[in-house]
């Protein structure tokens, strides 16, 4: 069993091939990560114009992305695209899925957050002499913010774990690296490195949401 | 030709659609079984973990504990991975199918055991003492006092969970499952042709597009009124 799964010299012929893969999956989640807040941002903002005809196509754009299975956007844009001439290349087909379906996510969230700010916020920023878009970026955000921190935090773990999701368009991340070591050495024990390192890594976030979630609850 | 004749021609071929419909239909299927296996059991492991917390036994609330964080933290597709290329090591080979089931399965146990257990400890004890000391049985005030708020708290998160972790089902093409998503890529591949692809992307949206729907007016219907 510990010479199947937990292989020390395999950890060790392994290591620097998933530790190239860690290093990527940690650059890859600082770059999805901003994009996915900066396509959220677009879509709160946008969804703080209340007028039906922005608000209906904002809420079916929402709506599609949360039916559509990010791997299969994914394949769509790796497979589907260079049909039509466009070719991407892995890194860049992940950077384009993400920033649409997990904008959507967060634009949720932060939309949920900019309705938890009173109107009369808003209405006494404008009332100082602040513009519409001063008032919203230096007072209703900082609090919208704030508000849906847990929230934020919790899409923001997701995010990270869909990373692996790069695996299938070849982008060496943590699992892809894993599955090449698996493949060169017949033994699993490199995906077993992986998982660990993924819990490691992501286990902090978790308690400390856990804790947030209760502490939210007790609020109550 | 123009360019959309050669834009339809290429990503909208009914010929090829017409081909590979068959195809992509019996992916449908294997989608909905799994998907339902996933939630019913997902969501009943979920529940029996909770339940089990709530009797307080420490070393017990501990591993549960551990459990649920540890599917918290590994991304389904690793979970995947790992059941589908790891357990052949020790004699035991579960097809593609039943590691799809068997990791989406645990990491929606996962989630759901924290939302039940959110809902479970939510509702304050001087509601349960307040409502037995008017007479109401045991079950009576499960039924008419607990549950109706546990529930409403309980709504949304486990909905938006449930259709993010029952998407997952695509995950299982990775390890050969016949779902829409791998009979799609499969028919691309014989066909040349992306058009199967748009097709398996246009019968996700008619699976999963009514359920979100659903799921938005159930979040605004049981929603707190603040």
């Amino acid at each position: 069993m510990i010479q199947t799964f937990f292989n020390p010299e395999i950890i060790v012929a392994s290591w620097p091939i998933v530790l190239a893969g860690l290093r990527n999956t940690v650059l890859l989640s600082l770059l999805v990560v901003p994009l996915g807040l900066f396509g959220g941002l677009i879509l709160a903002l946008l969804a703080s114009v209340k007028a039906p005809a922005v608000r209906w196509p904002l809420m079916a754009w929402v709506d599609f992305f949360r039916a559509f299975p990010p791997l299969v956007l994914l394949i769509l844009l790796f497979a589907g695209l260079p049909f039509a001439g466009l070719e991407l290349g892995g890194f860049a087909c992940v950077a384009v899925a993400f920033f649409l379906n997990t904008g959507a996510y967060y634009g949720e969230i932060l939309r949920a957050g900019i309705d938890s700010v009173p109107a009369g916020q808003v209405e006494a920023a404008r009332s100082t002499g602040l513009s519409r878009l001063q008032a919203m970026a230096f007072v209703v955000l900082p609090q919208a913010v704030r508000n849906v921190l847990p929230d934020l935090l919790s899409n923001t773990l997701e995010v990270v774990k869909l990373t692996s999701l790069g695996s299938v368009v070849a982008v060496p991340e943590l699992l892809y690296q894993a599955r090449q070591a698996q493949s060169i050495t017949y033994n699993p024990t490199p995906i077993v490195v992986a998982a660990a390192i993924y819990f490691l890594l992501l286990w902090p976030v978790v308690r400390l949401l856990s804790r947030l979630e209760n502490r939210a609850l007790a609020r109550r | 030709m123009s360019r959309w004749d050669r834009f339809t021609e290429t990503f909208l071929n009914t010929k090829v659609m017409a081909r590979y419909l068959p195809d992509i239909l019996s992916g449908v299927v294997v989608t909905i079984e799994l998907a339902l296996l996933v939630v019913v059991t997902g969501l009943a492991a979920g529940l029996s973990l909770a339940l089990l917390r709530s009797l307080g036994i420490r070393p017990l609330n501990w591993l549960i504990i551990f459990i649920v964080d540890l599917f918290r933290s590994l991304p389904p597709l690793v979970v995947i991975v790992l059941i589908y290329f790891g357990l052949p090591s020790v004699g035991l080979s579960p097809s593609g199918f039943v590691s799809t089931w068997l990791s989406l399965g645990f990491v929606l146990m996962a989630f759901s055991e924290e939302i039940f257990w959110a809902g479970i400890t939510s509702v304050a004890r001087g509601q349960w003492e307040a409502a037995r000391s008017t007479g109401l049985s045991f079950g009576q005030t499960l039924r008419h006092v607990v549950l109706p708020q546990a529930f409403r708290l309980t709504i949304p998160p486990l909905t938006n969970r449930t259709i993010a972790i029952t998407k997952g089902t695509a995950l299982g093409t990775v390890v050969a499952v016949t779902e829409i998503l791998g009979q799609a890529s499969s028919a691309m591949s014989n066909s040349y042709n992306p058009s199967p692809l748009m097709l398996g992307a246009a019968a996700y949206l008619v699976l999963f597009l009514p359920v979100v729907v659903a799921a938005r007016w159930v979040e605004t219907r049981f929603a707190w009124k603040r």
